[in-house]
């Protein structure tokens, strides 16, 4: 049995069964566990999801049965481990909705995609006196490496506004698409708040004025049906470790035409054609940005992600995130002196909060002790946070196997924090 | 609640959480800095007088989480009147009460910081209870720079 069989087998699977939550827990070994001597609530989905035991065991099976380098060998094994890898290509191509497998790049996650941009795009097009164009609701991943452009070439970062919701103001962004904006980076879902937002609209008016945008696509992956053609989006990114799949490997899907243009990001095997010691001629797309030899593992176990994810029914699922966070929403906004912070109407898996008077670590702090695993703290988003007056958050982040149980643990939780601080 | 949360989360430290002492600026004060925890953006500035080798007058402002608020006002608290080394020996002692198993808490030497020996048993909440004291550290040696628990 090959991992590159088992792979086709799997995505040629029959029609998903209908969404059912307590089936989809039991492919989460690590859910059964208790913490503190309470059943864990895992409501930290945003950090890192957890993995099915198909993406548990994928890993084990390559090493166990195909391991190889890639691109190279003439044996058996490498043929098999190349054919599995590429085998990935594909099935990522039809998860973003992708034209062609060479606009799919294997970066080792949404960050590494975004500085590969930042780089090879941004470098040849960005001069000084030209502006890149972010959003006040930006992780730091989709700040920095603009920042760190910016300042090589003497360009200027501007940042569209939120409203009070945590929702995009969409004449600021349009504001502020001006002849000089050399492109424009937006999440697709704001990891701190949950607002999706409205990309399509978005890439529409960048375009009217030849304004290429990255989308990042961290938070929206795990949640959000995704079609990088009918967006309309210049690149896209997304992390593995986010939709179930292993850390270390992500995607970056970028317009061949755009892809074909841009130099290389780091030189190295694989990227190549030939090489002289006077001259080296890189590889085609997608080598010509996928250096060294990959995490070919991680790209094996994230094909498994993907097989898991669209192996369930995505309305059913989709149907079963949306009533859980209305139900999330509903029940901790009927708590005293708590506050969300993010209400865009536009929303989906995350819910970030503050009490009155209690710091969001000591929030956690007493949650962990009733199992309940949430994150606290700036969410690597701290203008966001300033924007907001608070230095920090504290933030329960869903996922499809999360239930209305586990919500009434949270608010349990919540309410003993506010018995503490009285 | 359990009973390490009550340990953690004593009345005294809920107590100096709500109504922090010496909670301010010092506008005589000879030495300063400020404490940064990366890990949870925890921000403190302290801010000593120092005459003649003893803590004369100390204040502190920031933001942060109840048991690094709470450290911090117990902290001035207990080396007002202090010499230099008495605070930096104070220091260790406070910090080997939160970082070493079997310690134990000394109300001699420590008295009423031994309330943070909770701590203990939340080993990533050990920075909250030391961030002031690394700060008042870099204010009395005169350090330049932010002082951080790592």
């Amino acid at each position: 049995m090959t991992v590159a069989r088992d792979l086709r087998a799997a995505s040629t699977r029959a029609t998903a069964a209908p969404f059912d939550v307590a089936a989809i827990r039991e492919d989460f070994p690590i859910l059964r566990q208790t913490v503190h001597g309470k059943p864990l609530v895992y409501l930290d989905n945003a950090a890192t999801a957890q993995k099915p035991r198909s993406v548990i065991d994928a890993i084990t099976r390559f090493y166990t049965m195909d391991n190889s380098n890639i691109h190279r060998g003439l044996h058996a094994l490498s043929e098999r481990a190349t054919a599995a890898y590429e085998d990935v290509r594909s099935k990522a191509r039809r998860f973003l909705g992708a034209a062609e497998e060479r606009e799919i790049i294997f970066v080792r996650g949404t960050t590494e995609a975004i500085n590969l941009v930042a780089h090879s795009y941004g470098r040849p097009h960005v001069g000084p006196g030209d502006e890149v164009l972010i959003t006040a609701m930006e992780h730091h991943s989709n700040i920095v490496p603009w920042q760190i452009l910016c300042e090589e070439k003497g360009a200027r970062l501007r940042i569209a506004a939120i409203d009070d919701d945590g929702a995009l103001l969409l004449d600021d962004l349009e504001r502020l698409l001006t002849p000089r904006t050399r492109i424009l980076a937006i999440p697709h879902v704001s990891n701190a708040l949950g607002t999706i937002n409205p990309v399509r609209r978005i890439v529409e008016m960048a375009h009217r004025r030849d304004v290429p945008v990255l989308v990042d696509g961290a938070q929206a992956a795990p949640h959000l049906p995704i079609d990088v053609r009918e967006l309309g989006c210049d690149f896209y990114a997304v992390s593995g470790h986010k939709m179930f799949g292993p850390t270390g490997i992500g995607l970056l899907y970028g317009r061949a035409d755009l892809l074909e243009a841009m130099p290389p990001y780091q030189g190295g095997g694989d990227m190549i054609a030939s090489v002289t010691f006077e001259k080296t001629t890189y590889n085609r797309l997608p080598h010509k940005f996928e250096a060294g030899t990959p995490h070919i593992a991680g790209v094996i176990d994230l094909g498994a992600a993907i097989d898991y994810l669209e192996g369930v029914d995505a309305a059913g699922r989709i149907a079963h995130e949306d009533g859980l966070l209305t139900y999330a929403t509903d029940t901790i906004a009927a708590l005293s002196r708590v506050r969300l912070v993010g209400t865009a109407k536009q929303k989906t898996s995350v819910l970030s909060f503050v009490i009155d008077g209690v710091h969001p670590h000591d929030i956690g702090t007493i949650l962990d002790r009733d199992g309940v695993a949430i994150r606290a703290g700036h969410h690597c988003a701290q203008p966001l946070m300033d924007r907001f007056g608070v230095p920090a958050t504290a933030r329960a982040s869903l996922a499809l196997y999360n239930t209305r149980g586990e919500i009434d643990a949270l608010a349990a939780g919540i309410r003993k924090v506010l018995q503490v601080f009285r | 609640m359990s009973s390490d949360l009550g340990d953690l989360y004593q009345e005294v430290i809920l107590d100096h959480n709500r109504t922090p002492r010496n909670f301010g600026g010092l506008p005589g004060a000879n030495r300063r800095a400020e404490g940064f925890n990366p890990l949870c953006g925890d921000r403190i500035t302290v801010q000593v007088d120092l005459e003649d080798d003893a803590v004369k007058e100390i204040r502190f402002e920031g933001s942060g989480c109840a048991i690094s608020k709470a450290s911090a006002s117990m902290m001035t608290e207990s080396v007002k009147g202090r010499t230099r080394a008495e605070a930096e020996a104070l220091f260790r002692e406070f910090h080997r009460l939160l970082t070493e198993d079997g310690a134990v808490a000394d109300p001699a030497t420590l008295g009423k910081l031994v309330v943070f020996s909770g701590v203990r048993e939340f080993p990533v909440r050990v920075k909250c209870a030391t961030l002031a004291w690394h700060t008042l550290r870099a204010a009395l040696r005169n350090e330049r720079g932010v002082a951080t628990t790592e």
